[in-house]
C-alpha cells in the first residue's frame, strides 16, 4: 500500500470513530477544513507511526507544519524514505 | 494589587479603557460602572455560592467582573462539565445559586434556590459595585474517578502574578486567548487583560481560522495557548493572520519543534512558555526560546519558590491555592507550603526538563487523563482480566491514552475475536469518556507486570 493509500485510510478511519464528516480528501484541501480536530490528527499520527514506522512531527530535524493534505502526504514521503 | 474586589482592582488606576471582544458582542469595560449583564438579579446572588454556568465566554467574563465582592462563592464549570458531574460540584461547593445563559442546562434540573439567566450585553441602570466580602473563586480540575475536584482561590491568590504590572498610558495591550476563560490558563490571561487592556475571547465552536481573523481584526498585541492549541494554529495556514508581540504557551510541555515553528511564524514576538497549574498557581516564564527551564530557578528565593523533592517539582508562592473543597479532601499542599506539581523534573546540563506526570497522569492538549478512570471502564467488560492505561508521546496534543488489555481465559471457546472485542472495548470508552480519554489504541497482551506488592507496575514515563 502506498504511503497516500495508508494515509487516507487513516483519515477516513478516524473520522469515522470521531464521528466528523471528513472533507473530500485532495491535495489541495487545507487540513482545517478537513472535519478533523486536533485530537483526531493526533490519533492519526499515533496510528500512522505504527503502520509507516515513521512520526515526521516529533522527528529532530526541523519540520514545516502541514497546512494542506497534499503538504501532510508529502511530509510521510518525504520521512519513509529517509 | 490592592484589597477589595475585581471591579475595585480594574478601577483603582481610572476608568478601564479596554474592551471585551466576544462572538456574539464587543462591550467597553468602563460601561459596567453604569450597566450591568446581571440587572437587579445580583442582589439574589449577594452573599450566595454561585455555580457559574454558561455557554457563552463573554456572559461568564461578565459575571465575574459583576459577582467578585457580591457572591460568596463563584464556582467556574468549564463549558464541556459533563451533567453527570453537576450535582457533585453543586455538593462540593454548598453551591444555592446559579448564574446561566440560555444555552446552558435548564434551572430546574440543578434544584438551586435561585438561578439567574444572563444575556451577552449590558442594560444600564444604577449599579452598586461596593465590595462587601472577598469572594471565593472555586476552579475545577480532573480527579482520579473523573468526578472533578474542587480548588478554593481568592482573588489575591489568582492575580499575584500579577504584581507589580501597570496599565501604561501609552501602551495598548489586547490579549487573546486559546484557552477558556474558566480554565486556570484562560483566567489567568483574563484577569491580565481587565488589568491592562483588551480581551479578544475565543469560541469553543468557532474555527480556528475565525478565531484568527476576528483576533487580528481587533489588533491583538498579546496572545496565549497550549501547545496543542498552537500547533493547530500552525497547521491552519492562518497562523500569520495575527502579528502579536508577545506569544505565550502554557498548559503543556512545549517541545523545541512547536517553539521554532512560533520564533519563525512571529520573528517579531517575544516566545514565552510559562509553567502554571490550578493547585500552584503561576511559577515561572521562560522566554529564551528553549525547551524546558534554567536549574538556577530552582532553589532560587523570590515571590516564588521552586524545588525538586522525589524527582517531582514543587512551588510555594502567594499564588498557590488554598485549599480543595469537599467532604474529606486531601491537602493541597505539603507542611511546608509546598504544593507538589506531580510533574516529574530531570536536571541536565543547568537545564531542567519535564519528563511527564508522577501516578501516569496523561496530559492531552492540556487536559489531564487519570488512567484509573480509563481502565475502570474498559475492566467492566466481562472478557477483561485487568487493563494497564498509559500516555503515548505525540507531537500535535503531547500525549494520547493507549490500552493494554489481558482478557479472561478462554475456556469454552466463546471468546469473541480479538478484532471485535478492542471495537467493543472502544465503543464502551466512547459511551462513557470524554473525547480525550478514549484510548487511541487498544491492544490486546498475554499479560501485565504486577508488582510484589500485588500491584499493576505502571511505566514511570
Amino acid at each position: 500500500m502506498s504511503v497516500k493509500t495508508t494515509i487516507t485510510s487513516q483519515f477516513q478511519q478516524v473520522a469515522r470513530e470521531q464521528d466528523r464528516t471528513l472533507a473530500p480528501l485532495s491535495d489541495d484541501m487545507r487540513l482545517v477544513q478537513s472535519g478533523l480536530d486536533s485530537l483526531s490528527f493526533a490519533i492519526i499520527v499515533a496510528r500512522l507511526e505504527d503502520e509507516l514506522g515513521v512520526d515526521p512531527f516529533s522527528a529532530t530535524d526541523a519540520i514545516e507544519f502541514p497546512v494542506t493534505f497534499g503538504d501532510f502526504v508529502r511530509l510521510y514521503e518525504t520521512s519513509a524514505k529517509k | 494589587m490592592t484589597a477589595g474586589s475585581l471591579w475595585g482592582s480594574i478601577t483603582a488606576a481610572g476608568r478601564p479603557t479596554g474592551r471585551l471582544h466576544g462572538t456574539q458582542a464587543v462591550l467597553d469595560l468602563a460601561d459596567l460602572s453604569g450597566a450591568s449583564c446581571l440587572g437587579e438579579a445580583i442582589e439574589q446572588l449577594r452573599d450566595r455560592s454561585v455555580v457559574l454556568l454558561c455557554k457563552s465566554q463573554l456572559v461568564a467574563a461578565l459575571a465575574l467582573l459583576e459577582l467578585d465582592g457580591i457572591a460568596r462563592r463563584i464556582v467556574l464549570c468549564p463549558p464541556d462539565l459533563s451533567a453527570q458531574h453537576l450535582p457533585g460540584v453543586i455538593a462540593g461547593a454548598a453551591a444555592d445559586a446559579c448564574v446561566r445563559d440560555a444555552a446552558a442546562p435548564q434551572a430546574d434540573i440543578l434544584k438551586l434556590a435561585t438561578c439567574v439567566t444572563a444575556e451577552p450585553r449590558l442594560r444600564r441602570g444604577a449599579v452598586s459595585r461596593r465590595a462587601e466580602r472577598a469572594t471565593e473563586w472555586i476552579l475545577l480540575t480532573s480527579g482520579t474517578t473523573g468526578a472533578p475536584k474542587l480548588v478554593l482561590h481568592t482573588l489575591a491568590s489568582l492575580t499575584s502574578a500579577l504584581a507589580g504590572q501597570q496599565r501604561a498610558a501609552t501602551e495598548n495591550i489586547i490579549w487573546s486567548t486559546f484557552y477558556d476563560i474558566r480554565r486556570y490558563g484562560g483566567l489567568q490571561i483574563f484577569l491580565r487583560a481587565v488589568h491592562l487592556g483588551s480581551l479578544v475571547l475565543s469560541d469553543a465552536a468557532e474555527p480556528v481560522t475565525d478565531f484568527l481573523s476576528r483576533a487580528a481584526s481587533a489588533g491583538i498585541t498579546h496572545i496565549s495557548g497550549t501547545p496543542s492549541h498552537w500547533r493547530g494554529a500552525l497547521m491552519s495556514g492562518a497562523a500569520a493572520t495575527i502579528t502579536p508581540r508577545y506569544v505565550r504557551l502554557s498548559g503543556e510541555i512545549p517541545d523545541q519543534a512547536v517553539l521554532d515553528n512560533l520564533r519563525a511564524t512571529y520573528p517579531e514576538a517575544t516566545v514565552a512558555h510559562a509553567f502554571a497549574s490550578t493547585e500552584a498557581g503561576v511559577a515561572f516564564e521562560v522566554r529564551d526560546g528553549l525547551a524546558g527551564f534554567p536549574a538556577t530557578l530552582l532553589g532560587a528565593p523570590g515571590r516564588v519558590e521552586l524545588k525538586i523533592e522525589d524527582g517531582t517539582l514543587r512551588i510555594r508562592s502567594p499564588g498557590v491555592a488554598l485549599r480543595y473543597l469537599g467532604e474529606g479532601a486531601e491537602p493541597l499542599r505539603g507542611a511546608d507550603g509546598f504544593v507538589d506539581t506531580g510533574d516529574r523534573v530531570e536536571e541536565r546540563a543547568g537545564r531542567c526538563y519535564f519528563m511527564g506526570r508522577r501516578g501516569g497522569v496523561i496530559n492531552v492538549g492540556g487536559l489531564k487523563v487519570h488512567p484509573e478512570e480509563v481502565e475502570a471502564v474498559i475492566n467492566a467488560h466481562p472478557w477483561v482480566r485487568m487493563s494497564l492505561v498509559r500516555a503515548r508521546r505525540n507531537a500535535i496534543t503531547g500525549a494520547v491514552v493507549t490500552a493494554e488489555v489481558v482478557l479472561v481465559e478462554d475456556k469454552g471457546g466463546a471468546r469473541p475475536a480479538a478484532e471485535a472485542l478492542t471495537r467493543e472495548l472502544a465503543d464502551c470508552c466512547k459511551r462513557t469518556l470524554a473525547a480525550h480519554k478514549v484510548p487511541a489504541m487498544i491492544r490486546i497482551v498475554p499479560a501485565l507486570e504486577v508488582s510484589a506488592s500485588g500491584k499493576l507496575v505502571r511505566p514511570s514515563a
